[in-house]
């Protein structure tokens, strides 16, 4: 598998770490009222078979931690951004 | 009997005879024969016995899908099992012995096993050795594991070396026959980097040893001109011996090349074989077509072999399979080879006699033909393996019978008989169109085309004797019905059910007759049964390969501190922490670790010990955020932390559990050190990464690990700060500017700069210097210097824990990713006042159970007791049991201090149960003793040694 | 139709026509009384205790291709109950109890192998960890020893102890581990359901669950609807993708996990041995392949195959342990979908649609697990409460804060 880091290029799947999913967002508040917020956020997962958002780190490169959009039946990867730019695209 | 060698002709060299040994007698070939082609023409047809039946088998192929010619080849280290005697190029002094046959191959006692064969059916051991229970493990297993397998490995060490290597071309081309020649020399031409790949020594695939005509001159001729211009430019690289082995993610390809396994003995310093990875941009599929046997009694008699294997033998080696062969066949192809022609659509073979040796066949008249060879073809299956290597399956052409491979997009195809097109014409045409990556693509020479004509045929139903399906695991016609009949119907479960296609050839000849045998039991297409799964590897490959440099002392790097030169002139004991090497202890003449730690603790706590403690992650942290993000990553504060001053620190996994513990320092307003322990430096790193990149990315904050930039060395004891102040430049250390807990940027030894910090996890008045690693040397000696008049001591891990356990500090041992802060008497700790990771999980029930595990102190009732870690916990009087469990001992040692074993524990509620008399459990080591629970910290209760 | 050698011989007699087939291939019936959705190990393994322990009938077990093609046909066959944890390992120890009676309580020969499952160590810290979870097991009355290095060497000479990268210690053993053949277990199970009436229906697969006010109704399939009034998940891989048919999402992710085979070999090793040292582990076939593996790829996966890279840290850790297997070759490579949980341990539960139950989050360890998994479900499925030995199995034990952690890795699934 070949993932192309924005900022190496493309590199080969071993110079990367995998966390995964990067949809989850860590709630802002600390009121107990929200905490099944938390346990969805640490916990519940969709899981996806086909397109998937995932945390990568290029922990063997540019230390970058960036999220691969990938399709977990085929494999194939469409995109991979900065994790900071899909957050902020989130938010 | 010298006959089987034809007089000429053949690719081999007549002028470079070499002898080999097969079942220790010894026989000549020439350079350019394989250990196949030599026996054969030294006379010998039997090359080995089947799995089950142990049925004497000679060759059937002449190449990589061999069932049946498995030899043990080498010996000693270098012996390996199971190798086609096919694939193997002869060389001078070889060895090779045949395999799974006692007491030999001419007269194997297995045999016997054939005598059964009406019970021994697919699936018959599903169905019995049940009783009575006890024998299938007593009796019946070790018997069927003693005769399973085939060859023997070696169990010694393998003397050769391996390489790993990485390559990226434009154009990846299997194959070196019509099709990929053409490919390789589209794109060369066209300037494309292209890679050609075949698995054989010699580049030319058919062409080889078929007689073709290309461009008015004989095909082999041909290929000879286009491998020559191929060799000389730049931008091609040639790779014969080379077998493409799978197909990945990213058209990544695997490769392994033989380098060195037609030697002896490997050149030194080259490699046996060498391991590729290939990413290219296209590949080209030019594996060709694997000729199928036909099914028919007596069909592994030795001397049945496909046609083109008999040809093969012939045109390539200059060998004769036979002197009077028969052709057996459903197809036009099969006809080009010499012999007396049997096509199914007129007569068929019902059985083949000989035992060792063909010597006629029965045909479906009752009729008997004389003849030592039968050269058998029941079709052509394009070599599809590599294209359904992702999940794709192959479709069924009714046009040629067979399966072709499926679409997987433009990044891979597939052209020539690996494509379906079994015309030469379309062959060179395809392999043109797939290879020109830029311009026109090359002039299709012209050649002579051959029409494929062949009736679906697959197996003779009036059969005498057995017809086998799958050669190697002894799989017969009658096998299939069977699976069908027993509702094992679905392809997959038929070849479980059978072990169809499941031998070390991966059922390359005889998965396809299966899939017919099957289609005709149960009455479904051949396309409605389907193949099984296509997996990696093409053909097996060795695990020395994938393994490659990453052997014996080179299997993980090995991580030395800045400090170990000094810890060897010192005589340290090195043990292995995750990578690193730590210096454990200290020996002595005539100390074992105990007597050497014991010595270093009370150096240390008398007087002053020097320690490395360089492995600890060190991460320099800054931004005018540093303190902020600091407190979102620990549990308790940092950003009140005062500048020059250090903290202990506790980091919890957003689960709440605790992640990582250490001491962070604020050397400035905006210029943070935070510590971790050695194991999770690198995962305490990432997470920081993570918490900045991708949950606040907007905080001005930036980091790096700097743990092997600095040289750490712990100096304790109530002369540490005497000893400092002889090495410090500038003024003596004392409590006023150097107060516990203080963080300060210094000099020593006349300019080096250092950090020093006044911390402690032994429990005495200590300090830790940082120095530039390489400084770290020269410091620790000069420490040495001066504290020898203090008789400092260099102490290690060993020490180290002692002294940690005496005073009750947690450790890895007690982080064991299952605790919490208040497990670990830290709760208060845990920040009410600030967001931080963990926080609200934190809060959950289950985790401020009361009857969780917390830790505690423990000591033997009987102070000659010793203790061990992992010893488990009951209350006195409980019967041992899960439910009783109470929990266990983590860290242990013998203390100096008060003269006796003591340690750590997690034990359920344990702060309420100090002065209880609890029951060691220790099933593991028979320990039979009582241990009293106590507040951790054993040694120094009111920690006024920090002070000293 | 029992098995016996009589039987063979009695067939052998008439040429093998009259076996009859081990199950039957019926068409799905309109209703039955409990669906289970999956029919590999743990499906057809609860379908076969619903029916003969709790003598149960109108069942279906629903499997969307060919039965037994999920991971009970994928995985590399070890069994053994050595876990540390009171919630989990007086379940493996049920399981491993199940495996040593089961040929003769389902009439098929699975060749259960008790030839011993063999952790090594390399460093104290991990041997203080296995004497705890080998105390565990002790303290509960399961076998267990730890060995040191001259009694690991003296079971496995050729291991690798004078030039090793991280010679090896000792380990620890448990001698009634093994290894089961995989395929018999999915056959035997299916066989047995299938005698006491159960309705075994390939090819059909479940394309969503209908609930009315919070009860299940039935699911609709490829192959129609089906009413039921109790609805049993076990499609492991794709937990999730089921689960959220009923409106569930799980604290599970998909992994692949890689598996290998060697060419067939005369013995080579004798029982089951895991590398302390490297994520690798190895046993020996019946019929001569060393069937081994090591760690997931680390991404989420459907697609039943890994890379490259993972090959090459399983092949060298393989050889950091046995030099000799240097010249031995790989001769397959497969993989599976692994239902990775937030803690590593499985779920055995009801859930929150009446008439639905969750059986999932194997990670990478459900084939030892398969006889009490089936068991226990059943159980769950027939008494609507959970055998006593699967109490710590709940859904609700993440929210609560009851995690069954052994490797202590949090809620990360790809690092249990």
């Amino acid at each position: 598998m070949l993932i192309p880091c924005p900022h190496c290029g493309i590199r080969p799947v071993e110079e990367f770490t995998f966390l995964g999913d990067a949809k989850p967002q860590r709630p802002q508040s600390n009121d107990p009222a929200t905490m099944d917020q938390w346990f969805d956020y640490v916990y519940l997962r969709d899981n996806p078979r086909g397109l998937f958002d995932e945390y990568v780190h290029h922990s063997g490169g540019c230390r970058s931690w960036m999220v691969v959009t990938r399709n977990t039946e085929t494999h194939e990867i469409k995109a991979c951004v900065p994790a900071r730019d899909y957050k902020k695209k989130q938010s | 009997m010298s006959g089987f060698r034809l007089p000429n002709g053949g690719l081999i060299d007549r002028n470079q005879p070499i002898s080999f040994t097969f079942d220790g007698k010894k026989y000549y070939g020439f350079k350019g024969d394989t250990l196949a082609s030599a026996l054969i023409a030294n006379g010998i047809h039997l090359m080995g016995r089947s799995f089950k039946y142990h049925r004497p088998r000679g060759v059937i192929t002449a190449g990589a899908a061999e069932p049946n010619a498995l030899v043990e080849l080498r010996s000693g280290g270098r012996k390996e099992a199971n190798t086609r005697a096919t694939m193997v190029e002869l060389y001078e002094g070889l060895e090779a012995n045949s395999q799974n046959r006692w007491p030999s191959l001419n007269l194997d006692v297995g045999a016997t096993n054939s005598l059964g064969a009406a019970f021994f059916v697919a699936g018959f051991y599903y169905k019995t050795f049940m009783w009575p229970k006890s024998f299938w493990e007593k009796v019946y297993e070790p018997i069927i594991r003693k005769v399973a397998g085939l060859g023997t490995a070696s169990k010694e060490a393998d003397p050769d070396n391996y390489e790993k290597a990485y390559a990226h071309c434009d154009l990846l081309v299997i194959g070196s026959g019509p099709a990929g020649l053409m490919a390789a020399l589209a794109g060369a031409r066209g300037g494309a980097r292209v890679i050609m790949a075949d698995e054989q020594f010699a580049l030319g695939g058919s062409l080889l040893f078929e007689r073709e005509e290309i461009d008015g001159k004989g095909g082999l001729d041909w290929a000879q001109r286009v491998i020559a211009e191929l060799a000389v430019m730049p931008n091609v690289t040639l790779m014969p011996r080379t077998t493409v082995f799978g197909w990945y993610d990213g058209n990544v390809f695997g490769a392994v090349e033989r380098v060195n396994d037609h030697v002896a003995v490997p050149p030194v310093h080259e490699p046996r074989q060498r391991y590729w990875r290939i990413f290219a941009k296209k590949a080209v599929l030019a594996a060709g077509a694997e000729e199928r046997p036909l099914v028919f009694g007596g069909n592994d008699v030795p001397g049945v072999m496909t046609a083109s294997a008999m040809r093969h033998y012939a045109n390539r080696f200059g060998v004769a399979a036979g002197e009077n062969p028969v052709v057996f066949t459903n197809n036009a192809y099969a006809k080009r080879t010499v012999g007396k022609v049997l096509d199914v659509s007129d007569r068929k073979i019902v059985n083949v006699s000989g035992g060792k040796r063909v010597t006629g066949v029965e045909l479906d008249d009752h009729s008997h033909v004389a003849c030592d060879a039968v050269a058998m073809s029941g079709g052509w299956s394009p070599i599809v393996n590599l294209m359904c290597h992702r999940g794709a399956k192959p479709q069924w052409s009714e046009k040629i019978t067979a399966f072709v491979p499926p679409n997987v997009g433009e990044a891979f195809v597939s052209v020539g008989a690996a494509n379906g097109s079994m015309l030469l014409s379309e062959a060179l045409r395809e392999g043109a169109v797939a290879g020109t990556l830029k311009g026109k693509a090359p002039n299709i020479p012209s050649c002579h085309d051959e029409t494929f004509v062949i009736t679906p045929f697959w197996h003779v139903k009036e059969s005498m004797g057995k017809a086998f399906v799958d050669y190697q695991n002894d799989s017969t016609a009658k096998d299939l019905p069977l699976a069908a009949r027993e509702g094992y119907e679905d392809v997959e479960l038929a070849k479980r059910y059978t072990t169809t296609g499941m031998a070390t050839d991966q059922g390359k000849l005889g998965n396809v007759n299966a899939i017919a045998l099957l289609a005709e039991a149960t009455g479904k297409s051949m396309a409605e049964v389907g193949t099984t799964t296509f997996r990696p590897f093409y053909t097996p490959v060795s695990f020395g390969a994938f393994a490659g440099h990453s052997r014996g002392h080179h299997f993980q790097p090995v991580r030395k501190t800045p400090l170990h030169e000094w810890a060897e002139e010192q005589g340290a004991v090195f043990v292995e922490t995750g990578l690193w090497m730590r210096s454990s202890w200290f020996p002595r003449e005539g100390e074992d670790w105990l007597a050497a730690a014991t010595r270093e603790v009370l150096a240390t706590r008398n007087s002053v010990g020097l320690c490395d403690v360089t492995t600890l992650g060190k991460i320099d942290i800054q931004g005018e955020d540093a303190g902020a993000f600091l407190d979102k990553l620990y549990c308790n504060t940092f950003s009140t932390l005062a500048v020059g001053k250090a903290r202990y620190g506790l980091m919890l996994r957003e689960d709440g559990i605790v992640m990582d513990d250490g001491t962070t320092s604020r050397l400035a307003e905006n210029h943070f050190l935070m510590t971790t322990t050695t194991a999770n430096a690198a995962k305490i790193m990432s997470h920081i990464e993570f918490c900045h990149q991708a949950l606040w990315p907007d905080i001005d904050v930036t980091y790096a690990s700097v743990t092997e930039q600095w040289a750490q060395l712990a100096i304790a004891g109530p002369k540490a700060r005497a000893t400092l102040n002889k090495i410090i430049d500038g003024a003596a250390l004392d409590d006023m500017n150097t107060p516990y807990l203080a963080a300060r940027e210094i000099t020593i030894l006349d300019g080096i700069e250092a950090r020093l910090f006044r911390i402690s996890f032994s429990g005495e008045h200590a300090y830790e210097l940082a120095v530039p690693a390489d400084n770290g040397n020269t410091v620790a000696r000069a420490l040495m210097h001066a504290g020898a008049e203090f008789g400092i001591t260099p102490y290690g891990l060993e020490a180290l824990s002692i002294m940690r356990i005496e005073k009750g500090h947690v450790a890895g041992a007690e982080l064991n990713g299952t605790t919490t802060a208040g497990d670990l008497g830290l709760g208060k700790m845990m920040s009410t006042k600030k967001d931080y990771i963990g926080r609200m999980m934190a809060t959950r029930e289950g985790l401020h159970d009361a009857n969780r595990q917390c830790v505690v102190g423990i000591r033997p009732v009987d102070v000659k007791d010793k203790l061990h870690s992992g010893s488990h916990l009951l209350k006195r009087g409980d019967a041992p049991s899960m439910t009783n469990d109470q929990g266990y001992i983590t860290s242990v040692a013998w203390s100096p201090m008060l003269n006796m074993w003591l340690g750590l524990a997690l034990l359920s509620n344990g702060r309420a149960r100090y002065g209880q008399v609890v029951k060691v459990f220790d099933g593991l080591r028979n320990i039979h003793m009582f241990a009293e629970i106590c507040d951790p910290m054993h040694f120094d209760t009111k920690n006024e040694r920090l002070h000293v | 139709m029992k098995y016996s050698a009589f039987s063979i011989f009695t067939n052998a007699l008439s040429g093998h026509k009259n076996w009859q087939p081990a199950w039957r291939n019926p068409d799905p019936k309109p209703a039955y009384d409990i669906i289970i959705v999956g029919g590999g190990g743990h499906g057809l393994a609860t379908a076969y205790y619903l029916a003969k322990e709790f003598e149960l009938k109108n069942i279906a077990v629903l499997e969307k291709g060919w039965l037994g093609s999920g991971n009970i046909g994928r995985n590399t066959t070890i069994i053994r109950s050595n876990y540390m944890l009171p919630g989990n390992n007086p379940f493996y120890e049920l399981s491993m109890k199940l495996w040593e009676g089961l040929e003769q309580d389902f009439n098929f020969n699975a060749m259960v192998s008790q030839r011993g499952v063999l952790n090594l160590y390399h460093t104290d810290p991990q041997r203080d960890a296995f004497a705890r979870r080998g105390n565990a097991m002790r303290i509960d009355g399961v076998d267990a020893e730890l060995l040191d290095r001259d009694a690991v060497r003296e079971m496995y000479p050729h291991f690798d102890y004078d030039n090793a990268r991280f010679p090896i210690r000792g380990g620890l053993l448990q001698r009634r581990g093994g290894t089961v053949r995989h395929d018999a277990v999915a056959w035997g199970y299916a066989r047995g359901s299938d005698m006491r009436g159960v309705d075994i229906i390939q090819n059909c697969e479940v394309k969503s669950i209908r609930t009315e006010q919070g009860r299940v109704v039935g699911v609709e399939t490829s192959r129609g609807f089906i009413v039921c009034k109790k609805l049993g998940l076990a499609a492991a891989g794709h937990s999730s993708e089921v689960a959220a048919m009923a409106g569930i999402k799980l604290p599970i992710e998909s992994h692949v996990l890689q598996a290998f085979v060697s060419e067939g070999l005369k013995p080579f090793i004798d029982g089951v041995v895991t590398f302390g040292a490297g994520h690798f582990y190895v046993s020996q076939s019946d019929k001569g392949g060393l069937v081994f593996g090591g760690d997931l790829d680390g991404y989420n996966s459907y697609a039943r195959r890994g890379n490259l890279p993972m090959v090459e840290h399983v092949v060298e850790a393989g050889v950091a342990m046995i030099p000799a297997l240097s010249r031995i070759r790989l001769l397959r490579s497969w993989g599976g979908v692994m239902d990775m949980s937030m803690d590593g341990s499985p779920i055995i539960d009801k859930t929150s649609v009446q008439g639905i139950y969750l059986n999932a989050g194997w990670c990478y360890g459900g084939f030892k697990a398969t006889p009490a998994s089936g068991f226990c479900f059943a159980h769950l499925i027939a008494k609507d409460e959970p055998q006593h030995t699967a109490t710590a199995y709940r859904l609700d034990r993440f929210r609560r804060g009851y995690m069954l952690d052994e490797k202590g890795q949090g809620a990360t699934p790809n690092l249990h």
